[in-house]
């Protein structure tokens, strides 16, 4: 009966956690039906907000900003990052331990500071403000975590394995595509990741380093705040929202075919 | 008399005239005209561009930065025009159009050299101090034929003396924001909003220049005042009045006033009138209030000047300033527009209040910098008095989650002592 009843409270805590976290994104979905501008009263289901997201050109253009930042920062911060990691790795530990506060430093500061210090950076040499700074930024912000996240993985890689492929007749460059980058694939990947969705939603800094031309999708809605912000972010959020769950649920579904594929041929095997 | 002395009289004349003018030209006078009998015609149909004008820089790649606040032009939406796709069109001028949500954010951009705009609306004190910081470019009115159109009474304001820098966009009024289902009689006076009765329905603007303002012209004074005995004063009312605030807020007040949660609330008028819900409405108090203008300014950085200028004249082509106050929510003082404007609309007294009211009301100017912070340090201390809810409602919690947190460890510890000692 203890069992029952602890099953019964985990599963509890469990949905409350779950609500927690989506309960918001839910509502927000249901708001970007309302046949108002108002977030709090119902008046009535409406599609009206999606075909006037469709129309409105400064927000297409801030979510366009916003995905080619995204996209450039966190391809170009792995890459970086990647190399940086190997680098670092190889390290003796002295040298190691003194860059890894460098690289922890700008994650522990506050992101105001980053903005702030990056504004005047670019002002001194007066580079003129626009996406490449933004995009510049971005990635100087995220090289950090794909250090972070790839380092661990490279620590838990038998590093005579490197060592054995050169052995076994491999260049350098072959040993490394080869044998170390599949090992510390999914480190990279999960680094990406990580970059690319601090680049979504990164205000405090492209707030700071955005010029005259381009203005990400966070800075958009911030500006929004002195009338109300537009149902049509609540309809642009819903969509992304809804895109992202799609391809997540996608990936799981293959990786679940993959595993039982392989289950089968090791039976047969 | 012979010709010389003529010409002289006729100048004094003139000048005499010109200072008249400037005196009554002051914003309080504004819409000094007969609201029956309009100035300018109410057909949409008899305005059409100047294409030559216009295409003065066709062909060239030319191109302006448009900084402006946010959802503050009309973009195509409830079948209005999209001004600055109808202006590209017009003019092959490529618009950047980027937002900020502050004065302050606006001239922190500015100064900081990080952009640099073309054409900016800062509001009306900010507008004097970008003036006094030289961070403007004068307007040369020849590139700008449309401000014939203009309410002359908003021509000379006294942030932007003789016009030069500056050319209104919209402006608005600070008013009582109240629910007819919860307020009886229509509040006429800001003491409403220390009416104990409405104990915790009231919320409250939440930034320190428009709460003073209130207080100051509640209190009878100017809402400028650098006096510190005034501001002293008005702060120890503002303190007097938190326990009956149920908040400070900003743009939250559309939310809770819609869903009846407050009875008062002041905020921006014409804002207010967007608020969905039957039961609302708003009355302009007799002491007088707070009038704004947001107006069109071309800082002294800007690269493409005449374009800024043809884009400035643009907005007050009388057909698309007249949809764009209709969008935007505020009052317009472009004289044409208006006329333009239903009358239902024209006739608002939300909109465009009555000359009493406006005879009464002010318009913020830039502070002393000493002015500036006795406000900031009196705003923290009205913030700061009084108990709230977090401040003693967190101790609690934590002493309860640290009771909560010390049992179960205690209990788990005991659990793994017992299990030690059985395994011993």
């Amino acid at each position: 009966m203890t069992k029952k009843q602890n099953s019964f409270t985990s599963n509890l805590y469990i949905f409350i956690v779950m609500a927690f976290m989506y309960l918001p994104i839910l509502v927000m979905i249901i708001y970007s039906f309302n046949d108002s501008k108002s977030r709090g009263a119902w008046a009535g289901f409406t599609t009206k907000w999606y075909a006037d997201l469709l129309q409105n050109e400064s927000i297409l253009t801030a979510l366009w900003n916003t995905l080619i930042v995204a996209v450039i920062s966190s391809v170009v911060a792995t890459l970086l990052g990647t190399a940086a990691a190997v680098g670092i790795q190889a390290m003796k530990k002295r040298n190691r331990e003194l860059i890894m506060n460098f690289t922890y430093l700008p994650v522990m500061s506050p992101e105001i500071v980053m903005g702030v210090s990056l504004m005047l950076l670019f002002v001194m040499f007066g580079v003129d403000f626009s996406l490449f700074t933004v995009i510049v930024a971005h990635i100087t912000f995220n090289v950090p975590y794909v250090i972070l996240s790839v380092l661990p993985k490279l620590r838990q890689m038998d590093k005579y394995l490197f060592e054995a492929a050169m052995d076994l007749g491999c260049t350098p460059l072959q040993a490394f595509m080869k044998v170390m980058l599949p090992e510390i694939m999914p480190g990279i990947i999960s680094g990406f990741l990580i970059a690319f969705t601090f680049s979504l939603d990164d205000f405090n800094i492209s707030y700071f380093v955005s010029g005259e031309r381009a203005q990400t999708l966070p800075v958009l809605i911030y500006s929004m705040t002195r009338k109300r912000v537009s149902p049509e972010i609540n309809a642009l959020s819903a969509i992304i929202f809804v895109v992202v769950l799609t391809v997540l649920i996608i990936t799981n579904l293959n990786d679940v075919r993959k595993e039982k594929q392989l289950q089968k041929g090791g039976r047969r095997g | 008399m012979d010709n010389n002395m003529f010409r002289r009289l006729t100048a004094l004349f003139c000048t005499i005239l010109l200072l008249a003018a400037s005196g009554s030209a002051a914003f309080a006078d504004s819409f000094e005209f007969d609201r029956d009998n309009l100035p300018y015609t109410d057909d949409w149909d008899a305005y059409s561009y100047d294409e030559e004008y216009y295409s003065q820089l066709a062909g060239q790649g030319a191109s302006i930065n448009f900084y402006n606040w946010g959802e503050y032009i009309s973009d195509g939406s409830d079948d209005l025009v999209d001004v600055i796709a109808e202006f590209e069109a017009l003019t092959d001028i490529k618009v950047y159009y980027t937002n900020f949500a502050t004065n302050e954010e606006l001239y922190a951009k500015l100064k900081s050299g990080a952009a640099s705009y073309d054409v900016i609306v800062p509001s009306d004190y900010m507008v004097a101090r970008m003036i006094k910081e030289e961070m403007l470019a004068p307007l040369d009115y020849s590139n700008i034929p449309n401000v014939r159109y203009m309410n002359p009474a908003f021509m000379d304001p006294n942030y932007d003396p003789g016009s030069v820098y500056s050319l209104p966009y919209a402006w608005n009024t600070v008013g009582i924001i109240y629910n007819t289902s919860m307020v009886d009689e229509e509040p006429d006076s800001w003491s409403v909003l220390w009416d104990e009765q409405y104990a915790g329905q009231i919320l409250m603007f939440n930034n320190s220049r428009d709460a003073f303002g209130v207080t100051l012209k509640y209190l009878g004074y100017s809402l400028n005042t650098e006096d510190p005995a005034q501001m002293r004063e008005a702060a120890e009312l503002l303190k007097e009045q938190k326990p009956l605030v149920q908040a400070y807020v900003m743009d939250q007040i559309f939310d809770k006033m819609e869903n009846n949660e407050a009875a008062i609330a002041t905020y921006y008028s014409g804002d207010a009138l967007l608020i969905d819900n039957d039961n609302i409405a708003i009355a302009i108090p007799k002491e007088g209030t707070n009038k704004f203008v947001d107006a069109c300014c071309i800082p002294a950085v800007a690269k493409n000047k005449l374009g800024a200028e043809m884009f400035i004249n643009f907005l007050n082509e009388p057909p698309i300033a007249a949809q764009n106050t209709e969008y935007v929510g505020y009052g317009t003082a472009n004289l044409a527009a208006y006329c333009l404007l239903d009358e239902e609309v024209r006739n608002d007294p939300i909109l465009y209040p009555p000359q009493e009211i406006l005879d009464n009301s002010e318009m913020y100017i830039n502070l002393s910098d000493e002015a500036n912070l006795m406000l900031d340090q009196l705003w923290t201390e009205v913030k700061a008095s009084n108990k709230n809810i977090l401040t003693w409602g967190i101790l609690p919690v934590m002493t309860i989650a640290a009771i909560v947190i010390g049992k179960r460890q205690y209990r788990k510890n005991r659990e793994k002592r017992h299990k030690y000692m059985i395994e011993d």
